[in-house]
């Protein structure tokens, strides 16, 4: 991997990386021209979609769903907040490519997702019936109440019929939470999640690698290279190769 | 009002697999070929490139490379008594969409069919008595041999450099391969993939129980190869981005990598993207198609002429289309009347997940890249005692381990929370999952038609797709599985299994395989198929309609490897009519 060269100016690197970013989505640029970095001014905590009782509660939530432990950082640290939140603000959350037309009707569990709500409306519906349902039965938002009680909060929901929340399926928005929390966590660092490859670094997954010729026949023999995500290797600590 | 354009020789529709070969035999033979492809324009690079493929969440949780339901989608439901809803969101099979259609995307496993396949129901009855079969089970033999398909398969399979070992050259059984299959002219034209970790440990358990592993036939390329095209490819890396990517490498068969470079060059060839047709036009008798009508992506609609049309579209959509056209007789399950959405079948799968002590590596490996028996397949063992027909191949893949969907933990480990984390981070690299790859027969009930209520974004209705496994089905898979949980017994080296089996209504949410099949099937006669042996329709002479639509039931095997000789079979007769 090349290092720019030190003759650059700040604002050529940042022209040149933000070149890269955009030139890679469809050109397959070399590795060596691109972006190790993301520009400064990117930030990947920038809120897009979630209010600040929202962020307060996907924050609780996912340092439950996934938490921080002896075997390293937990979702919230991972940057899965900041992921789901880009998510819903994009064509994920606003079920783009859903068929999303009526008549509306419940149907069975074998004919699937028949809701109304995109992914968004959905988090939305959710998130401020759970609140309610916690400040009656805990007296407080589940952002406030304990681990103990935020955890039995998400085991009933996890529960087909746990809690009847007013407004959706508590299950189906469970499902969605977690499945969402698991690909913030395991997905390319790009998206804002699985910061400094904390998911991939837990399991042992090196990344988009590319080539194994090498290694595939080595059988028991542990992979040494570090992770390395679509975009370089930010947050490895490794600064060359 | 349609704008009409100048007359082409033949028109297709859909631009996956079976368009391209139906291009490049259709003007070799000196037609003017043009295809329209509903979705884009993709080439192995930039589009497939490996600085941005290799990417998860994009392809393979957001499906990016697949149909859109937004745009075009079906109706489900298990029984003709319920109400069919749209499947809203992509679940138990992914529809390709653009330029080289599921060819981009599949794995690359490539099988042929056992010559009993062929001949399922006379085969039984001869077998085991005319009383085997249930009442409502409808398969109907092919109009043709395996030997009739032989040739073709080994043109496809040199075209697209399957890696594999022969089991049976010329009815001489040969080692290291499947003893089961039909007898083949020649050996694979490059020799099987490197194997995997898991693939060793599955080989030497299934030998040690009697049975015969062999490596799966893969369309990755083992090594350098040049087809008989003059395309070059080149050696897989084991990456482990096969199925849901496009491959950067030109390693995995895709009419990009196979046929394209040589078809795109010639003049008489043209692909329009982004074109989506909504009918197939008649004459007045009804009997000749005169062209197709197509929408492009700004919304303006075309009349294309033509003095032939083929469908080369998802075996789903061609079925469709022929229905919104009024090509054939459409199937009423009520009164088992009619052909067009008769006998849709589908593959029946299950899972065992063997847990290790040492690594794997799962994330090094390829699409069909994989240790197999098929001593539990096709009639390849006797039915007698167990009561149903069919059967599985018992697989241990290493196609990859993307971690979001590639993972698999014990029984009973909780789905978050500190012990799934410490369940990851225990069994990731050391759990490979078993597949069980059954096959599904074709029944009165599992059809397709048009849907009542539901419309597609071209005011068009929707398919709507009827279907549920039956006993037969839910009977083999249980013994297949329980042959697999035999297999992950004998592992040395493991600590567990876990059993995923497929039990009670198929469900629309969870993938399992985009295997679809069936709706316009062929056989020998206008009563009993909607096509001729050579894939053309009864009713309308000048339409021809390829791919898996035409299978009258499913065999245990993916279906890819059939769909290729099959079109070649087509494409002979067109050619020499």
């Amino acid at each position: 991997m090349t290092i720019p060269t030190p003759t650059l100016s700040r604002r050529d690197f940042l022209a040149a990386t933000a070149a890269g970013v955009s030139a890679c989505a469809c050109q397959g640029v070399p590795r060596e021209v691109a972006p190790l970095d993301i520009p400064n001014e990117t930030r990947m905590d920038a809120p897009l979609f979630f209010s600040a009782d929202e962020r307060r509660f996907i924050v609780a939530a996912c340092s439950r769903l996934i938490p921080k432990d002896e075997l390293g950082p937990g979702a919230v640290e991972a940057g899965v907040p900041d992921f789901i939140d880009r998510q819903l603000a994009g064509p994920y959350g606003q079920a783009r490519t859903w068929y999303m037309h009526g008549p509306w009707e419940k149907g069975t569990a074998e004919q699937g997702y028949q809701l109304k709500s995109t992914p968004a409306e959905l988090y939305r519906l959710a998130i401020r019936d759970i609140d309610d349902y916690c400040r009656k039965k805990y007296r407080n938002a589940f952002a406030q109440i304990n681990p103990q009680d935020q955890d039995e909060v998400l085991g009933a929901l996890e529960k087909k019929d746990g809690i009847d929340l007013p407004n959706v399926p508590g299950n189906a928005f469970f499902t969605m939470l977690l499945q969402n929390t698991t690909e913030g966590f395991l997905s390319d660092p790009m998206y804002g999640g699985n910061r400094d490859f904390a998911g991939w670094k837990l399991i042992g997954f090196p990344g988009p690698r590319y080539n194994y010729v090498e290694q595939i026949e080595q059988y028991g023999t542990p992979y040494t290279l570090p992770p390395v995500g679509l975009l370089g290797r930010r947050g490895t600590g490794v600064t060359k190769a | 009002m349609a704008t009409k354009l100048p007359a082409v020789d033949a028109v297709l529709v859909g631009f996956g697999w079976t368009g391209a070969i139906i291009a490049q035999e259709l003007t070799e033979a000196g037609l003017n070929v043009l295809a329209l492809e509903r979705g884009s324009f993709r080439d192995t690079i930039p589009d497939f490139s490996p600085t941005h493929i290799q990417d998860e969440l994009r392809y393979a949780v957001r499906k990016a490379t697949f149909e859109e339901p937004e745009r075009q989608t079906l109706t489900f439901r298990n029984s003709t008594n319920e109400t069919a809803l749209p499947m809203r969101q992509l679940g138990s099979f992914l529809p390709g969409v653009g330029v080289g259609g599921a060819g981009v995307h599949w794995n690359g496993q490539n099988w042929r069919y056992l010559p009993t396949d062929f001949r399922i129901r006379s085969h039984t009855q001869e077998r085991y008595g005319k009383q085997f079969l249930p009442d409502d089970m409808t398969v109907q033999d092919w109009p043709l041999s395996y030997a009739d398909l032989e040739p073709h398969y080994d043109t496809w399979e040199y075209l697209c450099g399957i890696s594999g070992k022969a089991g049976n050259l010329g009815g001489a059984i040969q080692p290291g391969g499947n003893p089961f299959e039909g007898p083949r002219q020649r050996e694979f034209p490059n020799p099987p993939l490197a194997r995997s970790a898991a693939s060793m440990k599955f080989d030497e358990a299934a030998r040690s129980i009697g049975l015969h592993p062999f490596p799966c036939p893969a369309a990755n390329t083992s090594r350098p190869y040049k087809n008989p095209l003059g395309v070059q490819m080149g050696q897989c890396t084991y990456c482990g981005f096969c199925e849901w990517f496009g491959c950067g490498n030109y390693s995995k068969a895709s009419p990009q990598s196979t046929i394209l470079p040589v078809l795109l060059r010639k003049d008489s060839f043209q692909c329009k993207a982004g074109a989506n047709v909504t009918r197939v036009n008649l004459d007045s008798t009804g009997k000749r198609a005169t062209g197709v009508t197509y929408v492009d992506a700004q919304g303006r609609e075309f009349e294309q002429p033509a003095d032939l049309v083929v469908l080369c579209a998802y075996s789903l959509h061609n079925v469709h289309l022929m229905l919104l056209s009024g090509i054939g007789t459409p199937y009423d399950a009520a009164t088992g009347r009619g052909v067009v959405g008769k006998n849709y079948a589908y593959q029946a799968t299950a899972n065992v997940d063997v847990f290790f002590d040492e690594i794997v590596n799962p994330f090094m490996g390829a699409g069909a890249l994989g240790q197999v028996v098929d001593d539990f397949n096709g009639d390849n063992f006797d039915h007698g005692p167990h009561g149903f027909i069919g059967g599985a191949y018992i697989s241990m893949w290493s196609t990859g381990g993307r971690p979001i969907l590639q993972h698999y933990l014990p029984e009973g480990t909780p789905a978050w929370g500190a012990q799934w984390k410490s369940a990851m981070h225990e069994n990731y690299l050391r759990s490979p999952s078993m597949q069980v790859h059954g096959s599904v027969m074709s029944y009165r009930g599992n059809c397709l038609d048009l849907d009542p209520t539901y419309r597609d974004v071209y005011g068009n209705p929707l398919l709507r797709l009827t279907f549920d496994f039956h006993p037969n089905e839910l009977d083999m898979m249980k013994f297949t599985t329980d042959r697999a949980v035999d297999i992950a017994k004998a592992v040395k080296g493991a600590r567990g299994y876990r059993k995923r089996e497929r039990k009670g209504h198929y469900g629309i949410v969870e993938y399992q395989t985009t295997h679809n099949t069936g709706g316009a099937i062929l056989g020998d006669s206008p009563g009993n198929s909607a096509v001729n042996p050579y894939l053309q329709s009864w009713d309308v002479s000048n339409v021809f309609v390829m791919g898996a639509s035409a299978y009258p039931q499913n065999a245990g095997y993916n279906p890819t490897g059939t769909v290729g000789a099959l079109t070649y079979w087509a494409a002979d007769a067109i050619r020499s009519r």
